[in-house]
């Protein structure tokens, strides 16, 4: 019986390492094909190791890098994300915690507005917003900051205000008997608090906003590119794809997201947990 | 309390509010009414009734085509996605070696962004397809299996993850009690961690079905919905009407209005579903 067990383990640690390469072969053929001259990604080769014919070094990220303005895109991306977290956190935040302490008219509906956007899909707002942002002069991306923070904002308002309810009153009630106004009250002892649902909503949005191509292309996109943007851009017309180009791109948009996970692994993961069963 | 914070409404919530105003609610508003007009900017509508929904509809159009695509899409996905996901729950919450690396591994493809996804994929599935003389937008079959293969690439982590905090969450004592009443493995899954994780799995399936209805990133840059229209999902159909159909403005707000009652209701019949599940479980 022992044995078996130890067999059936064993035999599933295997069935997972197989998986896990499975899963990582298609980035791992992407970083292969980077290094090879671009007429040798076509579809016979694309599973070919480069050779000695084909290998070209770094060429293709230079070329990739000059036709996409990449690393002017990797910037306009960064700042826009983090513009929009820094702004969807704090206003989102605020308000989460009005529209939750204070019980009037004005707050459910409020409150119950936000909810509804979140089953809104973003197709049956886009013509009417990107006009509508082109009238009222927000295509910048200045501009795209704040209307992530107005479709942002159903999302992350639900997300604070659910942990908001669990922080008792009292301890609020304490601090404006100690004489703070309401503005410092959120500030010092409010804002804190929140801090791990701040951490889950800017990982949600984070994802979300550094990756979503469609309304900065509709935005901003005749002016600015972000990284989706670039990648997108090198399609190009029929048959004028540079593959080289593409590949060497499509790596550099994907080291960076890596990174990050790596690096804030624990919080992602959490975060999205999170965000799908309070979601 | 509330009477020293109601003084503050407008520090508090006009910020938020005015951007909502702008990104959400006058669109939405707007685009109401635009789906009964004919127009190419916002100001130059015309009422004409639900000519546009009827034009939307025509038989044989592609709107419907794309609605059938969706629908197979959803009903395929969902039910390989949550499987696959769930088989790796189980496999990973054994307490096995390198548990925390295989979920590392399983997670990464959903952060990669929907247009990185679908260049990636293009390669690989041009790459298969070329030993039988086809490419991934020779034929709308190809596109919709790629498409598959795609998003379960990318959500199976995702769904994994709420599967293994839902098998998590299970209390020790009830599988123990299972244990000493002598129930097979087999009859601890079905009758104990199934039930247990019923939150879990309502949730995924809500996560899946939403998520192959909005699909569009990765739909645009795998086939861009050739050859032809054929392998555009709804929300990618609605793109090409507005975009790349002058006259059509109308039309693409008429379908983007059905394709928001259609998102919006399989959210409600979904909640009111699952409510009803977990109180029976």
């Amino acid at each position: 019986m022992d044995r078996t067990k130890k067999f059936g383990r064993n035999a599933m640690f295997l069935v997972l390492c197989v998986l896990s390469l499975a899963f990582i072969a298609p980035v791992l053929v992407v970083l292969m094909n980077s290094f090879k001259d671009q007429f040798s990604i076509s579809s016979d080769e694309a599973f070919h190791f480069p050779t000695g014919d084909t290998f070209v070094g770094f060429q293709n990220y230079v070329g990739g890098v000059e036709k996409t303005d990449y690393w002017n895109a990797f910037g306009c991306s960064l700042s826009i994300t983090v513009c929009a977290l820094a702004v969807i956190v704090l206003f989102t935040s605020m308000t989460a915690w009005y529209v939750t302490r204070v019980k009037s008219r004005y707050s459910s509906a409020l409150y119950y507005g936000l909810i509804f956007s979140m089953v809104v899909p973003f197709q049956m707002v886009m013509f009417s917003m990107s006009k509508l942002a082109n009238m009222l002069h927000l295509d910048n991306p200045a501009g795209l900051v704040a209307l992530y923070l107005g479709f942002g904002a159903g999302q992350a308002v639900f997300l604070f205000s659910g942990f908001v309810k669990s922080i008792p009153v009292d301890i609020e009630e304490a601090a404006l008997i100690d004489g703070c106004s309401p503005i410092q009250e959120f500030f010092l002892v409010v804002f804190p608090i929140l801090k791990p649902i701040s951490i889950t909503v800017a990982i949600l949005d984070a994802m979300w906003i550094w990756n979503d191509y469609l309304m900065p292309y509709l935005v901003i996109g005749s002016d600015y590119k972000t990284v989706p943007i670039a990648v997108q851009y090198l399609q190009g017309g029929y048959g004028s794809k540079d593959m080289g180009a593409m590949m060497a791109v499509l790596v550099l948009s994907i080291i960076p997201v890596v990174v990050f996970y790596l690096f804030c692994q624990k919080y992602i993961i959490r975060g999205s947990v999170a965000g799908a069963v309070k979601g | 309390m509330q009477k020293a914070l109601k003084k503050y409404a407008a520090f508090f919530t006009l910020p938020t509010l005015l951007a909502f105003a702008v990104a959400f609610l006058a669109p939405f508003l707007i685009g109401i009414y635009l789906s009964f007009t004919k127009f190419s900017t916002i100001t130059d509508a015309q009422w004409v009734g639900f000519g546009n929904y009827a034009k939307a509809f025509e038989q044989g159009g592609d709107f419907l085509h794309s609605l059938g695509f969706t629908a197979c899409f959803a009903a395929i996905t969902i039910v390989s996605i949550n499987g696959i996901a769930f088989l790796f729950a189980l496999m990973l919450t054994r307490k096995l070696r390198g548990t925390n690396f295989f979920r590392t591994v399983f997670f990464m493809p959903n952060l990669i962004g929907g247009i990185v996804l679908g260049y990636i994929w293009q390669l690989i599935l041009n790459g298969v397809l070329y030993h039988v003389g086809q490419t991934v937008i020779s034929d709308a079959t190809y596109g919709f299996w790629g498409l598959v293969v795609l998003v379960n690439w990318q959500m199976i982590g995702y769904m994994m993850v709420i599967y293994i905090a839902g098998i998590q969450n299970v209390p020790q004592d009830l599988l123990d009690a299972a244990a000493v009443d002598g129930a097979s493995s087999g009859q601890v899954l079905r009758h104990v961690t199934i039930p247990m994780v019923m939150p879990s799995i309502t949730i995924c399936l809500f996560l899946t079905l939403t998520n192959s209805f909005r699909l569009f990133d990765q739909n645009l840059a795998l086939t861009g919905g050739q050859p032809g229209k054929d392998s555009a999902m709804l929300a990618l159909n609605i793109y090409q009407t507005f975009y790349g159909t002058p006259g059509y403005e109308g039309v693409g707000q008429a379908k983007a209005v059905v394709f928001f009652l259609l998102v919006a209701g399989i959210a409600l019949l979904q909640l009111r579903l699952t409510k009803r599940k977990e109180v029976e479980a």
